[in-house]
């Protein structure tokens, strides 16, 4: 048990009993909810664990990365392409996906890392290789082109081969959710967690005390496109399709750091808080469009809710929240 | 515990045109206490930098405890028993105090709980313990050296390379801190070479000097020999006339 007790550590109780009411009520959702309230629980959700995954890097690590949309769209296309040429389901096909996004990861990081790229250059560097990415699939026909990659619609439940309504989706993105929240908990309460800390703070100073950066980071790089690979894997058979248009489009990986950096960089509520917020505003935003009927009045709206976010809560939501409801998030 | 030799020899450094450090030897018995002293931009911080490994020297080799390790990476250069603190300090700043020493222990003891209960303990020993959950950046300058001595003591060293960790202090703190690092020295017999420009601390501690200027070695003696070592007077009254 000492892994669990490692896991709850100095978790004050009242943030356990908090996070175990909310699981019990994440999940029996989906017979209180109608399909509308479920979809949106499920965007939630989806943000959440790739904020988790981005996060990673970012909130732990210091390493700002503008591509993820890669690491997901290769897990995407990768499962879905199997699935839909040799009907190879998605619990073989993420392992493909995962590995695929995993030697993305460690290529990029390699030749980030190795020859000390930093900060923004490091950005760049990411958003350059979701690019050519998306350049490559765009001529590649296996993937289907750039005319996209489709998956037969099926809603009869088929656990096997991930294919099913919304309550289905809904109940593997939040196991995925979960998942990730403990694992991110469990590697920040461990020797590698505090050696990613220390690399965000200053990095010459963590390798003078034995933190072996390069190492460090690239084990940092890899679990967040292996976990955000499976995002994409979910993503495409939620969706049924995918394109290389929308896959590695700079916006994807944009929205991917959105809810990390609104609800709180490097904290394990932030990715939450700040998918729940800006899904929750997005809807709001889209309703008030459509009420208004003037168009692009919800990107508007959108952009000036994250402005006013960002302006007075700089480091992000929760930390903020957290205060105001005595949970303090005791950051390490 | 114990200290380990450390042996400079030849040891070159370039940064394009300029020569930082030329042909610099000397040797630190284990479990004594050096002092490395000079005018400002002498070289004495790239010769801590390459024993440390943040610098590849040009030419010449650093031994500690007869095993090469210039060359070597600094995390690996901390794996063979050097720990260091920085001139300019570097905490962690967005971390606590007592997370920026754990850094340091968790070197040696992988487990955390057990790192922190070791990082606290060093914590107390330098006075910083009150101060254990604010956060790095909140500390003042003293206290700052003082987290970079208790971080680079946490990896368990065999030599302790301190880069003016008295500038700044009051002349009672500077006392504090001889009487720590003496204490510590007879205590756990660690090995420990220090730039200084307190000479009241280097005449109390060091058992000899090593005098660098322009990038070289022009005298290594005894405090008493140094102070009347006429290199030595000719480099500090030469300064005084630049003045």
């Amino acid at each position: 048990m000492s892994f669990v007790k490692r896991l709850t550590g100095d978790a004050s109780p009242r943030i356990l009993w908090s996070l175990g009411i909310l699981l019990v009520l994440l999940l029996v959702a989906p017979m209180m909810l109608g399909k509308y309230w479920l979809s949106v629980l499920i965007l939630v959700l989806y943000f959440a664990f790739v904020g988790q995954a981005w996060n990673i890097m970012m909130g732990f690590a210091g390493q700002l990365s503008l591509g993820h949309a890669l690491y997901a769209g290769l897990g995407g296309y990768i499962a879905a392409g199997l699935y839909s040429h040799y009907g190879i389901g998605p619990w073989a096909g993420l392992f493909a996906a995962v590995a695929a996004a995993g030697v993305a990861g460690a290529i990029v990081g390699y030749l980030g890392f190795r020859f000390s790229l930093a900060g923004v250059y490091f950005a760049l560097l990411t958003i350059a290789f979701s690019e050519f990415t998306r350049v490559a699939f765009d001529h590649w026909e296996w993937a289907g082109g750039s005319g996209g990659l489709f998956l037969k619609v099926d809603t009869t439940t088929d656990i096997v081969n991930l294919r099913g309504g919304p309550v289905l989706f809904y109940y593997v993105i939040l196991a995925l959710a979960a998942g990730a929240f403990v694992l991110c908990r469990a590697l920040l309460e461990s020797r590698l967690g505090r050696y990613w800390l220390a690399i965000r703070e200053d990095a010459e100073a963590a390798q003078a005390v034995g933190v072996p950066v390069l190492r460090c980071k690239m084990i940092a790089i890899v679990i967040s496109a292996a976990l955000t690979a499976l995002a994409g894997v979910w993503n495409a058979f939620y969706y049924n399709n995918l394109f290389p248009e929308t896959a590695f489009a700079m916006g994807r990986s944009i929205e991917i750091t959105l809810a990390p950096i609104i609800g709180g960089l490097g904290t394990l509520f932030g990715p939450i808080v700040g998918a729940v917020v800006l899904t929750g505003l997005g809807e709001i935003f889209t309703d008030l469009g459509e009420a208004l009927r003037i168009p692009g009045i919800k990107q508007i709206f959108y952009g000036l809710a994250l402005l006013v976010i960002v302006m007075y809560r700089p480091a992000g939501l929760w930390p903020w929240l957290a205060d105001k409801l005595g949970l303090k998030e005791r950051q390490p | 515990m114990s200290g380990a030799r450390l042996e400079l020899e030849g040891l070159g450094k370039r940064f394009r045109g300029l020569r930082a450090v030329h042909d610099v030897s000397f040797t630190v018995p284990g479990g004594a206490i050096h002092a490395l002293i000079g005018p400002n931009g002498a070289g004495k911080t790239t010769i801590f930098n390459m024993i440390a490994g943040a610098l590849a020297p040009d030419s010449g080799v650093v031994r500690l405890d007869g095993q090469v390790i210039s060359g070597f990476r600094p995390d690996r250069i901390c794996d063979a028993g050097v720990g260091r603190t920085f001139q300019l300090v570097k905490p962690f700043k967005g971390l606590s105090v007592l997370e920026n020493v754990t850094v340091g222990a968790l070197h040696r003891r992988p487990h955390l709980a057990e790192a922190r209960e070791a990082a606290a303990a060093i914590l107390s020993r330098l006075g910083l313990h009150d101060r254990r959950h604010q956060l790095a950046e909140s500390l003042t300058l003293p206290d700052r050296k003082r987290l970079e001595v208790a971080r680079a003591l946490a990896t368990e060293p065999k030599l302790l390379l301190l880069d003016e960790v008295m500038a700044g202090l009051r002349p009672t703190e500077v006392d504090v801190m001889v009487g720590f690092l003496r204490e510590l020295n007879q205590r756990t017999g660690l090995t420990i070479l220090l730039i200084e420009h307190v000479m009241r601390a280097v005449m109390a501690l060091a058992a000899e000097v090593v005098v660098v200027n322009y990038g070289e070695k022009v005298a290594q003696g005894t405090p008493q020999e140094i102070t009347r070592h006429q290199a030595v007077l000719d480099v500090y009254l030469g300064e005084q006339e630049a003045l």
